[in-house]
């Protein structure tokens, strides 16, 4: 008797536990289905970008918002591991030119070349960890005035 | 079931407060992990003489007495003995349970832990540590296989040549632990070929005495007792395997003693390094070796109370012993101009000074957590603890 | 054309559509990372030779040049990275005195290669050995390896690095023999400073190299030669 009665209890539970997954379900559906109606919204916070001196040497934008993380992971091997220099696929040469012109940087602040974007994807680049995001002339400025 | 009889209630009470525990000690290492990934390594005490430090004492005693711990389920398995054999599964828990927190606390200490993904998948074949990727991985699949083959009835007739298969395995796993140290040459304190075997032996003496402690503990907890004649029987290969470690320990500085130009370094480390010289002759050779031995062999002791300090006894030796071997090895200054006095701002002929820092505490003591949250929750969840076999001397 | 046979058509037509755009970024990044630049030449071998008769105890031109031109800060603390460093040594049995600098000896046959386990330290074609600090986990194994204590570990966060000197937290460091320098076609910066010329570098698989040829014709030793690592960089008047 206890048995049913304990039996009968996990069903209960098993109900109201089918229950609540069911209603989180629909209210993530739910969420993502609403996400669709806020172009208005993403508008608002599309990314400003400083360009700096902008240009283009590589490609066009639209192939660079693509596919730079892509070209830069196997440029760094070319650069690093067997010693091929190009110009184009410098890092430093982004920076030379993309940096803003204020105050030389790709990642001093929120519009800057290189976080304007990932800030906006919630994207954290590792390069600048060990990579320097100034300009090389500031740099040296910067130094030689020590 | 009875759900609310006094005794089920305590070890309710007693198994969540064990989890509590051990989940605080994971989550301050946690923490020492997140301050050192923001703040970097300076908050701990190694620095560039002394790179690896008190974590990797924890975890390199935690890898090793994982393998040693199996001894137990080898004996059972490989060589047949039942007492043994009722404790392999209990054996196995506890080695994938040091190898996690081991592992954890290895690559928690890296200076980029983000990276795990790239030490997986860009491995060099000269590398011992790359082998040692595949080696501890596979481990927990080896004995994950043996442990089915132990508990599930119908994998019963396999759970011999998985009992080998993980016998091999180890070997090769502790070979490859020994040999991180082997493969430097330049180093005084390791380059030497008798670091694989030491390894091996010392695994197999901490690995009784962490089985002992934690067999003990369980016993206590569920109100079990364990049978007089095991428990002589498994005090006594604990005190052999101590003995055989001793006897490498001694070869190991013997050897190096009669080297001429070793002998500088044995004399840091047996007479005059502080505190790696008192390290080794209290912590590791009284402590860890004399006393345990007393305890286990003496006529007049030798009882539970006596065999369960010896295994915390050996424990502790292991300790001072790894300390002295990885931080005092590291301590003595590197002989680049052998035959020269030397001096710079690198710390060159000096010794190098190391003071172990809180972080690098909490780090190594929560590889103990992770191992106990896997034992403890293992055993409420699945069968691991032995079940008693009443042996007399006829039937072993 | 019968139904399955349109249908097998449009699959293949998809199928290699597909394959295509698979491989077309990498055909295309092929393009430019192929450019006409060549890279690190086995050919070369970059060594120096140290002549230590001419380096004096006290001066620290190479260290102070070395610093400055990597970024390093300078400082000399337990956990402070150092790339040379000079060393005052004394013979035991002779009493001469010496001082000399020492730094990454870009071995032939590099122990901290052969114990990195992702392959971040290596030996470029042309000799250098470098670390790959995208792919350096910070296990600090190659420090612990190195002969000649050459390598550091970088403890702290770095801020205002050298554009051509990317170095970060968490990660091995060492000599690179002014790396950036030499594939611009200039010499190491510590043997630029040497006040006495006592660092010199060159082409030590070039026989007509000042280096080669002095190396052949004066006596010069290899650290820790016992070790058989054969270095690139020799010392003079040991």
């Amino acid at each position: 008797m206890r048995e049913l009665r304990e039996q009968s209890a996990l069903l209960r539970t098993r109900g109201s536990l089918a229950g609540f997954l069911k209603a989180l379900s629909v209210l993530i559906v739910a969420w993502f289905a609403l996400s669709v109606f806020s172009p208005a919204q993403a508008a608002e916070t599309a990314p400003r970008l400083d360009i700096g001196k902008g240009g283009e040497c590589v490609k066009d934008p639209q192939w660079m918002r693509k596919n730079h993380m892509h070209l830069l992971k196997h440029q760094r091997d070319e650069t690093l591991r067997k010693g091929i220099r190009e110009e184009s696929a410098s890092l430093k040469n982004c920076i030379e030119c993309h940096a803003s012109t204020k105050d030389d940087s790709v990642i001093a602040r929120e519009d800057s070349f290189c976080v304007g974007c990932h800030r906006y994807e919630a994207v954290k680049p590792d390069c600048f960890e060990c990579h320097s995001g100034t300009r090389k002339s500031a740099w040296l400025r910067q130094r030689n005035g020590k | 079931m009875a759900m609310n009889s006094p005794f089920q209630l305590l070890r309710s009470h007693l198994y969540y407060g064990l989890l509590a525990g051990g989940g605080l000690l994971v989550l301050m290492a946690l923490y020492s992990v997140h301050l050192m990934e923001s703040q970097g390594h300076v908050i701990t005490g190694m620095n560039n003489q002394i790179v690896w430090g008190l974590p990797h004492v924890f975890a390199i005693f935690l890898i090793i007495t994982a393998s040693g711990v199996l001894n137990v389920s080898s004996i059972g398995s490989v060589f047949n003995k039942p007492a043994y054999k009722a404790r392999a599964p209990l054996a196995g828990l506890l080695s994938i349970a040091m190898l996690a927190g081991g592992l954890a606390v290895l690559m928690l200490d890296l200076g980029r832990p983000d990276r795990i993904i790239v030490a997986a998948t860009n491995i060099n074949p000269t590398s011992v540590f790359a082998w040692n990727v595949v080696l501890y991985s596979g481990m927990f699949a080896a004995v994950a296989v043996y442990l089915w083959t132990m508990m599930e009835k119908r994998m019963a007739p396999w759970s011999k040549p998985a009992g080998f298969m993980v016998f091999v395995w180890r070997f090769l796993l502790t070979t490859g632990t020994g040999v991180i140290f082997s493969f430097l040459v330049a180093r005084q304190a390791y380059g030497t070929a008798i670091l694989p075997p030491m390894f091996i032996v010392m695994s197999f003496a901490w690995g009784m005495a962490v089985f002992h402690v934690v067999q003990s503990s369980i016993y206590a907890w569920n109100n079990k007792s364990l049978d007089e004649y095991v428990q002589h029987r498994m005090k006594n290969l604990m005190g052999v395997f101590v003995m055989a470690s001793l006897y490498f320990v001694a070869v190991y500085h013997l050897t190096n003693a009669y080297f001429a130009r070793q002998f500088e370094f044995e004399r840091f480390i047996l007479l005059e390094g502080d505190p790696y010289a008192m390290l080794f002759w209290l912590g590791y050779i009284v402590l860890g070796n004399v006393l345990p031995l007393l305890l286990i062999f003496h006529p007049a002791l030798g009882k539970s109370r006596c065999v369960l300090a010896a295994s915390l006894l050996i424990v502790a030796g292991a300790f001072a012993l790894l300390y002295v071997f990885i931080i005092g090895g590291q301590a003595f200054p590197l002989a680049i101009f052998p035959g020269y006095e030397v001096s710079s701002t690198f710390a060159d002929g000096a010794v190098a000074q190391y003071q172990p820092s809180l972080p690098e505490m909490l780090l190594g003591i929560g590889g103990i957590g992770i191992a106990f949250i896997i034992t403890a929750i293992g055993i409420r969840v699945l069968d691991f603890v032995p079940q008693e076999i009443q042996k007399s001397a006829a039937a072993e | 054309m019968n139904q399955v046979d349109l249908q097998r058509r449009s699959f293949l037509k998809a199928s290699a559509g597909a394959a295509a755009i698979a491989i077309a970024p990498g055909m295309m990044l092929y393009q430019v990372a192929n450019g006409q630049t060549a890279g690190a030449s086995g050919k070369v071998r970059w060594g120096m030779l140290i002549d230590t008769t001419q380096c004096k105890t006290g001066c620290n031109d190479c260290v102070t040049a070395c610093n400055r031109e990597n970024g390093l800060s300078g400082k000399t603390g337990p956990t402070d990275s150092q790339w040379i460093r000079k060393i005052e040594i004394k013979d035991i049995s002779s009493g001469r005195e010496l001082s000399l600098p020492m730094m990454c000896q870009h071995c032939e046959h590099p122990p901290c290669v052969d114990v990195c386990p992702t392959n971040a330290s290596f030996k470029r074609a042309d000799g250098i050995v470098l670390v790959d600090k995208h792919r350096c986990i910070g296990c600090r194994y190659c420090m612990m390896a190195c002969p000649y204590k050459a390598r550091s570990f970088v403890h702290e966060p770095l801020h205002d690095q050298n554009p051509d000197v990317p170095r970060g937290k968490g990660t091995v460091e060492s000599c690179t023999l002014c790396v950036h320098r030499i594939d611009a076609g200039g010499k190491p910066a510590c043997a630029e400073a040497c006040p006495n010329q006592a660092i010199l570098f060159g082409d030590l698989n070039d026989p007509d190299s000042e280096i080669a040829r002095k190396v052949r014709s004066v006596a010069s030793v290899q650290v820790r030669a016992d070790l058989q690592l054969n270095p690139g960089v020799r010392y003079q008047g040991m």
